[in-house]
């Protein structure tokens, strides 16, 4: 015990000096130019603390892969055709395409074009004149994946348009995306612009056909019928003129004709060429303008407009005029998404709770140290200063981590100060039965710690496989408390064995003749 | 200060089967509970939206219902959250409906009823009904991962009788903290789950000191002369650990006690399930976990070491 590494002093030190360091960020309003950088960043606050927006959207990735398999269809259909192979049926399901060859001597050749046109896709000739093509598991999961990513982009061009800051946007699971928008609080309106799958189409509307007898179920071949958003019905070409993918620009205007909110779009240059030929070639008829599948307006094509620019009506609000703008302008998601989570915190109990919170960490705190001094004396004091080096340390590792304090984070901390102690108590009971086995002060100061140490471990260690699990388990605020116990349970090993056992040491390095211990 | 005198030796093991006995009793009555009155599942588990909103007026509760009437949640469940002002309304998913937009469905209704600037958001909490069955499956797995672990590390650092004697401690502490929940019907969540798994950790903490003190006991006991009979070993063990015991206990009620006070009406059944677990893990490190690995005695074990040592008894 004489030979005190002198080590172990430095070492004490330099984490005391690093930790005080780490910790001040979150105390000071300001920290001097010299500050280290890793060392500048307070504790990240959750969301649960600092208020804002936490939601879990699923992406319908299923629709993607279907749409993908049904765009081959085109893809088909124009190798057939450049090859001039006939075929009586072509068709898609979820998985799959069909395609039925009507001479059955083409289908060689039919094989041989179509092979090299579809990637991605399996063949399998089923019947003499019928090719089934499967989308491969590889092909499946790339485009999954790729709609997922597309969903992030989408989503966080949308939510920096809200002007907030430092939003949490990323993939969880096979098909969900977390959103966290800190210090948000208009929850129904950052659902409703992240929701919207802002699918845009330009469609002709079919003046020469029938609508009340397509209403009635005799729908021309290449015809739809879609509503407006009073539900009156329209007949349109199924084809899609132009799309939200044409859109360069879009921003709010006002629709002069009848003084209300709209929405200006500026197309790109094919979409502005394409503009030009639709209304060139079709004077005087209409166009419909959907959003979501249904119809926002149908105007009538005055004349050709070459500009490359067009507007939608509506009767709209202006933030809804405004967050249309800011979904057109963002563009589609890829595939329809739900929410099917959300915790969303309003500023005054996050703030709430971080003022129980601390002044929970306080009383906690107060009781733990009283108690420690009046039942353990000299080395209860020693003791009470590890447990405040204790909690510099966690803030400290908690800042420079980057971890996020939540409310259970707190809990975790409050926690962690009356399992800090513990480590001090088997230590000091320890002391004190060796002290009653008739051991001189230093060897049952040794004694104590040496014979501690293996308890210490293991009943730590254990509870650090609790905490590890639940790190694993958890969402949002449980991680923090499993991050904050565990910083806590590291941190407390540190400071009540290593730490107490310097500072007993060195008080009691130069009184040679110690009879009694103040335990 | 000592509270605890050292020569303390008070015969723990000697009440072993009255405490069993009892422990028996409240497992089955908490498993009955469980079993039979069910848990109050929070949204977490049920799927569900839940708003917290707090008034800036004087309001009684049948003008928020009449508020939510319109809108059609004039059912929904109402409840004070620490304080008048404060209100918890809840709402179950319905089959078909987009219920992503019942909350912002329920705050209009309430600010067109009262006026906006009375009515102020402070909680949404809104889970889909999938999320709710992947979150009650993920929390039972969580439990049972943290108890296949444990078992692993225990038997790892010590035998298979002790680790079962841990395991079966731990399972002891759990179903009765779930039984208090059924009982008083509190609301069974998600942090509650995660105050279970901090209790098993703790409970175990416990119950290693012991077992590591015994281990040692056991170890000097088999150099002696006359070996003691390995119940004795351990009931010293439990004694000589006891002081300890008691002063963690102690100082780690204190902690969740500020935490239940203190800590707010959001952490407050968090709080309360550690409070009941940490007192229920501190009997059971004594009561249970010794027991069960005393039971166990010479079933999981021959090791080499005892197989010597028993031949080299006279």
């Amino acid at each position: 015990m004489h030979a005190y590494a002198r080590w172990k002093f430095w070492l004490i030190l330099t984490v005391l000096i690093g930790s005080i360091m780490g910790a001040a960020p979150n105390v000071m309003t300001s920290l001097p130019s010299w500050w280290p950088a890793s060392m500048s960043q307070p504790m990240n606050l959750g969301l649960d603390l600092k208020g804002g927006i936490h939601l879990v959207v699923d992406v319908d990735i299923e629709q993607v892969v279907k749409q993908q398999v049904s765009d081959n269809i085109n893809v088909i259909r124009r190798a057939l055709r450049e090859e001039n192979i006939r075929y009586s049926k072509l068709e898609s399901n979820a998985t799959q395409v069909t395609v039925v060859i009507k001479e059955v001597a083409d289908i060689n050749q039919a094989e041989k074009v179509l092979k090299a046109a579809l990637n991605g896709f399996t063949m399998e000739a089923v019947e003499a004149d019928t090719l089934v093509f499967t989308i491969s598991e590889n092909e499946v999961k790339d485009v999954k994946s790729y709609a997922i990513e597309q969903t992030i982009e989408v989503i966080r061009r949308r939510v920096d348009a809200l002007g907030t800051t430092e939003p949490v946007i990323m993939r969880q699971g096979d098909r969900r995306v977390l959103v966290q928008i800190p210090g948000y609080q208009d929850s129904a309106r950052a659902k409703a612009i992240i929701g919207q799958t802002a699918q845009l189409e330009f469609k002709l509307v079919d003046e020469k056909g029938d609508l009340d007898q397509a209403l009635q179920g005799q729908i021309p071949a290449d015809d739809m019928i879609a509503y407006g958003s009073s539900g009156q019905p329209y007949l349109l070409k199924k084809r899609t003129e132009l799309s939200g993918k044409d859109v360069a620009k879009a921003r709010v205007s006002i629709d002069p004709q009848y003084n209300e909110p709209a929405v200006s779009l500026t197309f790109n240059n094919q979409g502005a060429r394409q503009f030009d030929r639709l209304t060139n070639e079709n004077v005087n008829k209409r166009f419909a303008i959907l959003l979501e599948g249904v119809v926002q307006s149908a105007p009538v094509i005055r004349e050709r407009i070459s500009g490359g620019t067009a507007q939608i009506s509506g009767s709209f609000t202006p933030t809804e005029a405004h967050d249309l703008a800011i979904v057109l302008r963002a563009g589609a998601l890829p595939a329809p998404i739900k929410v099917v989570e959300e915790r969303s915190i309003g500023p005054s109990l996050g703030q709430d709770s971080i003022d129980q919170g601390l002044s929970s960490i306080i009383y906690g705190c107060v009781a733990v140290l009283l108690f420690m001094v009046v039942y353990y004396r000299f080395f209860g004091l020693v003791a009470n200063i590890a447990l405040l080096f204790n909690i510099v340390l966690i803030a400290a590792a908690m800042s420079m981590l980057g971890a996020t304090l939540t409310l259970p984070g707190i809990a975790g901390i409050v926690l962690t100060i009356g399992m800090a102690v513990d480590a001090n108590v088997l230590i000091f009971e320890r002391i004190r039965e060796e002290i009653n086995n008739g051991k001189t002060p230093f060897s049952a100061i040794d004694g104590g710690y040496d014979k501690a140490f293996s308890t210490i471990m293991d009943a730590n260690i254990t509870t650090l496989i609790a905490a590890i699990v639940l790190f694993q388990f958890g969402t949002g605020p449980i991680k923090g408390f499993a991050v904050t116990l565990s910083v806590g349970i590291l941190a407390s090993m540190f400071t009540a064995i290593v730490v107490t056992r310097a500072i007993i040491v060195l008080s009691h390095k130069n009184r040679k003749n110690i009879k009694e211990l103040s335990i | 200060m000592q509270i605890i005198r050292p020569d303390i030796n008070i015969n723990f093991l000697g009440a072993r089967k009255i405490a069993m006995a009892i422990s028996a009793a409240v497992l089955l009555i908490s498993l009955s509970l469980i079993f039979f009155k069910g848990l109050n599942l929070g949204i977490d588990f049920t799927g569900g939206t839940l708003v917290e909103v707090r008034f800036h007026q004087q309001v009684e509760m049948s003008d928020i219902r009449k508020s939510l009437e319109p809108a059609g949640y004039g059912t929904a469940v109402l409840q004070e959250f620490g304080s008048p002002s404060d209100i918890l309304i809840r709402v179950q998913n319905k089959e078909g409906v987009e219920s992503s937009v019942i909350s912002t469905e329920i705050l209009d209704a309430l600010g067109n009823f009262f006026s906006p600037d009375q009515v102020e958001m402070r909680r949404v909490e809104f889970v889909g009904p999938q999320v709710g069955e992947e979150l009650k499956s993920a929390g039972m797995w969580a439990v049972i991962y943290t108890l296949i672990g444990i078992l692993f590390y225990v038997m790892f650092r010590f035998r298979l009788r002790f680790a079962l004697g841990a395991d079966a401690a731990i399972l002891h502490d759990i179903i009765i903290v779930v039984g208090v929940f059924s009982l008083l019907g509190m609301e069974f969540s998600l942090p509650v789950v995660a105050a279970l798994l901090t209790v098993l950790g703790y409970s175990l903490n416990d119950t290693i000191v012991v077992f590591d003190r015994i281990r040692e006991n056991f170890d000097l006991n088999r150099k002696k002369k006359h070996p003691e009979d390995e119940i004795l070993v351990c009931n010293q063990s439990i004694n000589q650990t006891l002081a300890r015991t008691l002063m963690t206990s102690f100082t780690t009620i204190l902690v969740v006690l500020a935490l239940y006070l203190f800590g707010g009406e959001v952490i407050h059944d968090f709080a309360f399930a550690l409070l009941v677990g940490i007192a229920v893990g501190t009997y059971s490190s004594i009561f249970i976990a010794t027991p069960i690995m005393l039971s166990l005695e010479g079933k999981f074990e021959m090791s080499e070491e005892d197989l010597k040592e028993l031949e080299a008894r006279p």
